[in-house]
């Protein structure tokens, strides 16, 4: 049913790439910009023709903003059809989306912000060594074709060990995956069942059991999806110091770390290893998903009501909740900071992006309900203590017998440097998009 | 109709305390700006308004399609059936009190619906029109003028509709200020268990 052939395969499969390179483009003129599209069309992964089996995993995903769809020659009646977040542009929604005060737009890094962000293009590797190469490539393709520039680039690899995937705090991170309908995956025990593509992808039935308006061209938009994409700084040396300020002993400093996030740092979650972690339990992937709030933890005794799991999946304790999957990619940039050693203030974090099929429901609803909402869950003052915007005026939670504990004016452990929307066209739109020929 | 406007003049802060300083032993009355709100904050599909002694709320006033006074009518039954037959089935938003009303203006009939809630209605707009779908509500709002026809998979347009045709208080009092239904019932319930328990020790 999912036409494979013709989605890109960013939202369905992980190419085996460790390292990236994510390059900011704008097009000074559409014949130059389609040009450049014609010439990388070849390099496109599919979601048939990328999986763990390929080995060469040099695949490359594009994506546009609204104003780059504008920049390619798509004309004004079919850009107005397209949903008002997206023409509007991250960086607008600052207010809806709780990226406020040093989260704000304003302080963005690489030309994200800005109306000439018009393309993203991932350069996906095996390695840091293929990744160089594949940026060589790119950079001689570029000169060739003047009037596409770079705006901006990120590197992005994934830091040791490598046995696991993490990020910079040290979380085990892709443990809860929504799982699509129709692609023969089986949702783990305790996750939701499988998801109507309607819910990530333009052109197929969603949890309504209908199917959403297409903008217009629809050759340009089904089969596509929406991105959110952001870049977040960890501040590493902030969230190890409120660790060792919050625990007198290494254990204690775990359970801080996990009652922040709701999951130990192994991936075990607090709901079904409330006191000590179990790192087998976190590595078991039969098992560390298989558990709900309502019935097993109410109260938030095991894993506090705030904390950034149970605000990015609430599980039983939320309706509707089968309209509020997105599918998450992405991965670390910046050298690792060893253990013991003190901020270096050199920047790292996760680049991340969430993939869905409306990013007013879906993406949007998250960040202004769940993750931003001083007032979720009726806690009063308190924000995500991962992701939200935090500015040390905010405060968490932690439910305990017989009194809870309330750890006041939390740090920002992390920064939003930089954010955007992008659509992820099928196979034929680019092809369309590439054979147009209005515009400059 | 009610369509938000921008103020030009400062807007004085709310002379009454907000939700986090509130003292529920004391009635409270809240005067409230033109538009709705003292500050412009967007919501992801219109302003949002400030939670107030009566909490969170609308009244929506449409006129209705000549000939469905009657079948406006008959979802009151609808309603009653529903919430019997579960009595749940509304829980997600987090209602006090709803109040549907048909009046008429001339040779016109209006349909107002007013809630009472404890969720601001831009953040459950989606999950309202999911249950609205699921128990039958929604046919009452396809009666209005207006109403978009692709309200069910377009969500946007159903927010559209309520905020052209929300009408903000300009007055809302509460006896017992900001108090949500969740913590009324939590009340009443302990109230109970705490008789039950004198019951036992006599």
């Amino acid at each position: 049913m999912l036409e494979f052939d013709d989605i890109q395969h960013f939202l369905i499969t992980r190419p085996p790439a460790l390292a990236a390179r994510y390059e900011f483009l704008t097009f000074r003129e559409s014949v130059a910009g389609r040009a450049w599209l014609t010439g990388i069309l070849d390099k496109v992964g599919t979601a048939k023709a990328v999986g763990s089996s390929q080995p060469d995993a040099r695949w490359v995903t594009v994506a546009f903003t609204w104003s780059g769809l504008r920049a390619l020659g798509i004309d004004e009646a079919s850009l107005a059809t397209f949903p008002e977040e997206f023409r509007q542009g991250m960086a607008a929604r600052a207010e809806i989306l709780g990226t406020t005060g040093a989260n704000h737009p304003d302080h963005w890094v690489g030309g994200l912000a800005s109306s000439d962000l018009h393309a993203i293009v991932v350069l996906f590797a095996r390695d840091v060594t293929q990744r160089e190469r594949s940026k060589k490539e790119h950079e001689k393709f570029l000169v060739q074709r003047a009037g596409v520039e770079v705006l901006s680039a990120l590197d992005l690899e994934a830091i040791p060990p490598f046995n696991y995937v993490h990020e910079h705090f040290g979380y085990h991170d892709r443990l809860s995956q929504p799982v699509i309908e129709g692609c023969g995956v089986e949702p783990t025990p305790g996750s939701a069942p499988p998801i109507k593509p309607g819910e990530f992808f333009l052109g197929y039935l969603d949890e309504t059991g209908l199917q959403p308006p297409l903008p217009e061209p629809q050759i340009l938009t089904r089969n596509g999806s929406y991105l959110a994409y952001f870049r977040l700084q960890e501040h590493v040396g902030r969230f190890r110091d409120f660790l060792r300020e919050h625990g007198n002993t290494p254990e204690e400093q775990e359970l801080v770390a996990a009652k922040l996030m709701g999951r130990w740092r192994s991936g075990a979650p607090l709901v079904l290893a409330p006191e000590q972690d179990d790192p087998d339990l976190g590595r078991d992937m039969q098992r560390n998903n298989n558990f709900d709030y309502g019935k097993m933890d109410p109260y938030g005794y095991a894993c506090p009501l705030g904390a950034h799991i149970r605000r990015m999946n609430p599980r039983d304790t939320a309706p509707n909740m089968q309209r509020r999957k997105m599918i998450r990619r992405g991965g670390t940039y910046g050298p690792p900071l060893p253990e013991g050693a003190p901020e270096d203030g050199v920047e790292r974090g996760i680049a991340a992006f969430i993939g869905c099929a409306s990013l007013v429901r879906q993406f949007e609803f998250a960040m202004n309900v769940w993750v931003n909402d001083p007032n979720f869950h009726e806690l009063g003052n308190e924000r995500d203590p991962i992701f939200g915007t935090q500015d040390g005026t905010f405060d968490m939670t932690i439910p305990k017998r017989p009194i809870r504990k309330k750890m006041k004016g939390l740090p920002a452990f992390t920064s939003v440097r930089g954010g955007a929307y992008f659509f992820l066209p099928g196979m034929s739109a680019l092809r369309y998009l590439a054979s147009l020929t209005s515009g400059r | 109709m009610a369509a938000p406007v921008l103020p030009s003049d400062p807007i004085e802060p709310p002379a009454v305390a907000t939700p986090r300083t509130a003292d529920w032993t004391k009635p409270a009355a809240m005067a409230i700006p033109k538009e709705g709100y003292f500050k412009l904050e967007r919501g992801r599909y219109g302003p949002l308004y400030p939670r107030t002694p009566a909490c969170h709320g609308f009244t929506l006033i449409a006129k209705i399609k000549p000939g469905r006074e009657e079948a406006i009518r008959a979802h009151g039954k609808t309603i009653e059936k529903a919430v019997a037959d579960m009595p749940d089935a509304l829980a997600s938003l987090k209602l006090h009190y709803l109040r549907w009303v048909l009046f008429d203006i001339g040779k016109e009939t209006y349909f107002m619906y007013q809630g009472i809630f404890d969720t601001d209605f831009d953040r459950y707009t989606e999950d309202a029109v999911a249950l609205f779908t699921k128990y039958g509500i929604n046919t009452v709002f396809e009666n209005l003028e207006g109403f978009p026809e692709d309200w069910k998979t377009n969500p946007p347009s159903f927010s559209k509709f309520v905020a052209e045709h929300q009408c903000p208080s300009f007055l809302e009092y509460g006896e017992y200020p900001y108090v949500t239904a969740d913590e009324i019932k939590k009340a009443l319930k302990l109230k109970a268990a705490f008789s039950a328990m004198l019951d036992l020790m006599q």
